[in-house]
């Protein structure tokens, strides 16, 4: 409760720096504030329970995602303010990022379906906003709108879904709607069983899963850099972390139901974003058409319905919102020395700028799957959660899509070594340097140790 | 009265309503319209929950739709100002304006 109390009143403190001019502290105040937010999470892990009436729940799961979360946040906020120039508007980026961090600490706690809904909207109109916050770039526009209208959209189908769920149980709770529907099984019970359906296709949406992620591109490609690391980071994990605990917590009685769609989507996601990630030459338009994959590999954990799948989803989400933050951060740097933010612009990094090539290469295994990185525990621990629960032809396609994951991340590593005519060097400032390694090494330290994220849940 | 009209009724005046909706967004291509087909998705969604909050004898759902009306007022404010940045760019409000970001 204290931790989303810290983070909507540094959102709401941001908002006044402008006010009462205290803009050149604000910085440091909201790094102190998400260091204050995270211990205040952290201390929450025993002393649990129903908080807000009700209306949330505070428990091991919850506290883990918040803690991802809000470490990805804070990473965010270490490397990403240099983009913002303009000190007017930055107060105000701030201060949304803050309220769509809020939206997402809701989604990883909620216990009613009011605060799933308030949850999603917090954390994406604030994105809209965001998405559009290059106002002179046509493609940053459309990114907005685009998001904007697919957003609503989807809404709409999850308030569908909430009130037919609601029609047949005549409450918004949880744990009530799970009761109704243990109670209830096999009567063919229609609202139900629609409801879980539209919802189902809205958190596809949120998820970007096919086949319903034709928006992610356009979207991230469009968005500044920095506003789609941070969507392809701590949106993805708290829409996830959405889907599995409204899933496996609440209609978790029925999963011989829903448990086909939802095979239908991770399969579908698995092979379309991964063949179609090889094709791309934009480097954030690969990202998030191999975004669409990994969705596909996270709904495996879902799936799977199993003790391990909350701690292997917490795993595989730190490991990729790390990997990716790296990725993106080295594609601001480099953006920032060509212009361009192809696969290309990283062409002879290798010489331009070793360290950051070598870094670029820890995230790019990672994303790929390669031990010792994060990124192939993550895949292991997803896998063998589904092999657990008999997904055998899901694992096997899983696999032949990292593999061909392998082709296009290793194309930017392969870029990276090749002669460019561009040689002008890449710079990244000390700081950077430092933020850049510390995350290098946190991808490989829990690749290496992985049972300090995985024996939490 | 409420008991004259059986709910089912509801449920699917609503349906009908959310669907034309849906075809708007699908189908329109003035951004203006289809803002106007996303409120109608949200007002089908206020009309069903009144109708079963009305049924089960429970105002949670009738509190619920003041919650969709804050958020979809919140929506709709962020998306008229996206089209008007839009506007101010292109000078045209048609999405088909919008298709720079292909591959």
């Amino acid at each position: 409760m204290v931790t989303l109390i810290i983070l909507a009143g540094l959102g709401l403190i941001s908002l006044f720096s402008e006010i009462f001019s205290f803009r050149k502290i604000l910085y440091p105040l909201i790094l102190a504030g998400l260091a204050a937010a995270f211990v205040a999470n952290i201390t929450d892990w025993n002393t649990g329970g129903a908080i807000f009436n009700n209306m949330m729940h505070s428990d091991h799961f919850s506290v883990a995602f918040n803690g991802v979360l809000i470490a990805t946040a804070f990473f965010w906020f270490l490397v990403s303010p240099g983009y913002f120039h303009d000190p007017t508007n930055r107060t105000d980026h701030f201060s949304l990022l803050l309220f769509s961090l809020t939206g997402a600490t809701l989604l990883t706690s909620f216990s009613n379906m009011i605060m799933l809904f308030l949850g999603i909207e917090i954390l994406s109109i604030s994105l809209y906003v965001l998405a559009g916050s290059k106002k002179q770039d046509l493609a940053s526009n459309e990114a907005a709108l685009k998001y904007f209208l697919i957003g609503s959209f989807t809404t709409g189908f999850l308030l569908f879904g909430m009130a037919l769920l609601y029609g047949a149980s005549g409450s918004f709770n949880l744990e009530a709607i799970s009761r109704f529907i243990a109670n209830n099984q096999g009567q063919g019970n229609v609202l139900v069983y629609t409801g879980v359906i539209l919802m189902m296709s809205a958190l596809a949406f949120k998820v970007s899963a096919t086949p319903f992620h034709f928006w992610a591109p356009d979207v991230y490609q469009g968005s500044p850099t920095v506003v789609t690391s941070f969507m392809s980071t701590v949106v993805k994990t708290a829409a996830l972390a959405a889907f599995l605990r409204l899933f496996m917590y609440c209609f978790g009685t029925i999963n011989g139901f829903w448990s086909g769609g939802i095979e239908i989507i991770a399969a579908a996601s698995i092979i379309i974003g991964n063949l179609t990630a090889i094709f791309q030459d934009d480097f954030k338009r690969m990202i998030a058409y191999s975004g669409v994959s990994h969705a596909g590999y996270m709904l495996l954990a879902i799936l799977a319905m199993n003790n391990s799948s909350a701690s292997s989803l917490l795993y595989y989400s730190a490991g990729y919102s790390l990997s990716l933050l790296v990725a993106f951060s080295a594609l601001l740097l480099v953006a920032k020395a060509t212009g361009a933010e192809t696969i290309s612009a990283f062409n002879g990094l290798a010489k331009r700028n070793p360290l950051l090539a070598g870094i670029t290469i820890i995230a790019m295994l990672s994303l790929a799957g390669i031990p010792p990185t994060a990124g192939f525990f993550g895949k292991y621990y997803i896998f063998s959660a589904a092999l657990k629960s008999n997904y055998t032809g899901l694992v096997v396609l899983a696999v032949f899509g990292s593999l061909v994951g392998v082709l296009y991340y290793f194309r930017v590593i392969i870029v990276m070594f090749r002669e460019g005519s561009d040689t002008r060097p890449v710079v990244a400032s000390p700081g950077e340097r430092i933020y850049l390694l510390l995350i290098a090494f946190l991808i490989l330290f829990i690749g290496v140790w992985p049972g300090y994220l995985v024996s939490l849940l | 009265m409420f008991s004259a009209i059986p709910l089912n009724y509801y449920i699917i005046v609503s349906t009908l309503i959310f669907c034309i909706g849906v075809l708007g967004v699908l189908f329109r291509r003035n951004a203006i319209v289809i803002f106007m087909c996303i409120e109608l998705m949200l007002n089908a969604i206020n009309l069903l929950l009144v109708a079963f909050s009305s049924f089960h004898g429970d105002a949670a759902g009738q509190v619920f739709v003041f919650f969709i009306m804050a958020v979809a007022a919140a929506e709709v404010a962020v998306g008229l100002a996206i089209l008007t940045m839009i506007y101010r760019n292109t000078g045209s409000v048609d999405i088909n304006f919008l298709s720079k970001l292909k591959w």
